[in-house]
């Protein structure tokens, strides 16, 4: 068991480190979208080993709605002074700010949505051709169907009918003048992969993965994390209780799970046995079947 | 516990989706969203039967008109297996996608709708698993509900599938089985409703192929890019980053550089803080040589000089994905691994029908979708094997300069 998981990790993480460098070398200036959670932080360490004994040869950009859980920002600043690689903020705030896009309002008001413009701002104002993320195809039925290289066109937008066919291990990013790629390193790897390799590698987490006290809002059958940001409503109920984030986006629509999990093993088996999706913890994704898809044809992550 | 990789082919509304769904479903691996998603939809839609295809048709267009138009990556795991699901779609205007689905897949499985048997896009797909090399092809004769589970039609659709199978050079495992994706027969369990058939079920066949043994193919290794580093603990670093894409490399063998053919031998292989002996197909790593050579990125180091590696004239079977028409002359560009070199299509030889891959016909023009024997005549050499002998390092893309899309896949004869 132990040398199967070994040696099918290791086949993904080569896999990983290929691709990553083929962005390095195949465009002129490649980002990494680092948001802080377990994904984007596994992204970080296979690019570290990809280039090692060399630094990281790429910034990492942070779109920052403002309404990130502070254990996340505080982890993201100590891995990247860890790293020595350059840490990008843009701010969903600006955005807002410049009237470019409007805050939601109501009981389901988030800046999920709302990144996608500051993502597009911010890859225009540094002429990122490549765009990294930390993607994979088991999240979402549309992200099932994300090539390794998706070319974006000048508005971020996705054409899922005329992807490049994408064969064996040749990756084609050539691009026009003002269009983008998006560039998934880690498409073939599952929840249970990362976690795996999380704890074969020992690679630190923000604390909001493992088990903690929290105060919280129970909202539709699900617990969210209470914060300012959450426009409260007479239904809510504010409670206190044991939980962990499986998933990590804004505090305002990620839902905790109720579990005393606090090692990767225990988190492992909650999760396999609780027979839930990863994303059904996101809120932002419930809106509506295809709300992911549409997000991402306008140009989001 | 392995891992096999599967692609699913078939024509339109021949039921992939739904066998996906089925599968995942009689397996125990779908999630509560998934199954909710299932009830919802099948009352919606006021189908007696449960909807497993809202499962792999993610995109909306698809939903809208129930059709699947690109690659679904399913993974899941069994109690003895981890699978990975590629649900190619079944429109002809669509197998740039299923070529796609197969490139990285072990075992193709084909569905056929038992009231039509086999069609073009059954040839087709038959063809490009055959191309591709596939060690197993399962038949599944879908919807055998809507012809009384006869034992008759499904004996004439496997006798159509033997005579298409013969007449091919290449033989993979062949496996025909009667199934209802719709009722559950022998996806997961075995059919009632069949007690003539007493073969395996999906489920069972796909527990029982044996993923694939490593390949013994002579060593290729693709240059990504040249590192140099130069600090307190490594002091003038100088080392080659890429891929073993075949065969096996150790400290102290010669290697040869190409194009340049000169000779050096390896002095460290590492990846991170681990240095190896030996590194073996598909390790990314960096590769450090006794002697200051001169190496770049698209260079391929080898152990023994192949002259067919050097070649610029290259005999291939050319899949063409695009809607713009070719003719002997056009210009693109050839991606071979981590090259990409200028090529002009020289001669399109013949045009293969699927149907019928031993008639060869004469053509002036390759149309989207044609699979033809061409000659390519590349500005510089592109490293490439023949498909036959290193599956690793026989195919390569064909690019349009011009919009930049990927435009054909070639295999190297």
């Amino acid at each position: 068991m132990t040398h199967y998981i070994q040696s099918h990790l290791q086949t993904l993480e080569d896999e990983s480190i290929y691709i990553i460098r083929e962005v390095v070398a195949q465009f002129q200036k490649p980002v990494l979208l680092f948001s802080g959670g377990k994904d984007s932080i596994t992204l970080a360490r296979l690019a570290q080993k990809a280039f090692y004994p060399a630094k990281i040869p790429f910034p990492f950009l942070h779109i920052d709605t403002g309404h990130n859980f502070p254990e996340t920002i505080e982890f993201r600043d100590q891995l990247v002074k860890e790293l020595g690689v350059e840490l990008i903020v843009r701010y969903v705030q600006d955005s807002i700010d410049q009237k470019k896009v409007q805050e939601e309002t109501g009981k389901y008001a988030s800046r999920n949505a709302l990144q996608t413009v500051t993502l597009l701002d911010a890859i225009e104002e540094f002429g990122f051709d490549a765009c990294m993320g930390g993607a994979r195809r088991d999240e979402e039925k549309s992200r099932a169907k994300e090539r390794i290289f998706s070319v974006r066109d000048d508005f971020g937008q996705w054409d899922a009918k005329k992807q490049r066919p994408e064969l064996f291990n040749i990756l084609n990013g050539k691009i026009h003048f003002g269009e983008n790629v998006r560039a998934f390193p880690i498409s073939n790897w599952t929840e249970e992969d990362v976690w795996n390799y999380i704890a074969q590698e020992e690679i630190g987490l923000p604390s909001i993965y493992f088990a903690h006290k929290r105060k919280l809002v129970k909202r539709d059958g699900a617990f969210l994390a209470h914060s300012d940001y959450l426009n409260l409503v007479e239904t809510d109920e504010i409670v206190e209780s044991i939980v962990r984030f499986r998933t990590v986006g804004d505090m305002t629509c990620t839902a905790a799970f109720v579990s005393e999990a606090n090692t990767i093993p225990d988190i492992m088996y909650e999760n396999k046995s609780s027979k839930s999706s990863e994303r059904g913890a996101r809120m932002d994704d419930k809106r509506s079947e295809a709300a992911l898809e549409q997000r991402k044809k306008g140009g989001y992550f | 516990m392995d891992l096999l990789r599967i692609n699913t082919a078939g024509s339109v509304d021949d039921g992939k989706s739904t066998l996906i769904g089925r599968f995942l479903n009689d397996s125990h691996a779908l999630t509560i969203e998934q199954e909710e998603l299932i009830i919802k939809k099948t009352k919606e839609k006021g189908l007696e039967d449960l909807d497993f295809s809202v499962i792999t048709d993610g995109l909306i267009a698809e939903r809208e008109q129930g059709i699947t138009i690109d690659v679904a990556h399913i993974y899941f795991s069994s109690d003895k297996r981890k699978f990975i699901i590629a649900d190619s779609p079944g429109h002809v205007e669509y197998t740039r996608n299923m070529v796609t689905g197969a490139s990285n897949s072990e075992v193709s499985i084909i569905l056929i709708d038992a009231r039509k048997g086999l069609l073009e896009q059954t040839y087709r797909h038959y063809f490009i698993s055959n191309l591709l090399r596939l060690k197993t092809v399962v038949f599944c004769i879908n919807k055998m509900d809507l012809v009384q589970f006869s034992e008759d039609v499904f004996l004439s659709i496997a006798a159509d599938i033997n005579k298409m199978a013969g007449k091919f050079e290449y033989k993979p495992h062949v496996h025909i089985l009667p199934i209802s994706s719709l009722k559950g027969d022998n996806v997961v369990n075995h059919s009632e409703a069949m007690q003539w058939y007493t073969g395996q079920t999906l489920s069972e066949v796909l527990h029982d192929i044996k993923p694939g043994e490593a390949q013994t193919a002579d060593f290729r290794f693709d240059v990504q890019q040249v590192m140099h580093v130069q600090n307190n603990e490594f002091i003038d670093y100088r080392a080659y980053a890429g891929r073993v894409i075949s065969g096996s490399i150790a400290i102290g063998d010669e290697v040869i550089v190409l194009p340049s053919g000169q000779k050096s031998k390896v002095a460290e292989l590492r990846k991170f803080t681990n240095t190896f002996n030996e590194v073996k197909t598909g390790q990314s790593i960096q590769l450090r040589l006794e002697d200051d050579v001169d190496v770049s990125r698209g260079m391929m180091l080898v152990k023994d000089n192949d002259e067919k590696l050097l070649s610029k004239d290259i005999k291939a079977t050319l899949v063409w994905l695009d809607e713009k028409q070719t003719i002997p002359g056009g210009r693109y560009l050839l991606q071979a691994g981590t090259r990409t070199v200028q090529c002009k299509l020289q001669q399109i030889e013949a045009v293969i029908p699927p149907e019928n891959p031993e008639e060869l016909v004469q053509a002036d023009t390759l149309k989207l979708n044609d699979i033809a024997r061409v000659s390519l005549k590349t500005a510089t050499p592109a490293f490439i094997d023949s498909f036959e002998n290193n599956r690793l390092n026989g195919a390569f893309i064909i690019i349009d300069p011009q919009t930049n899309n990927t435009v054909g896949v070639g295999f190297s004869e």
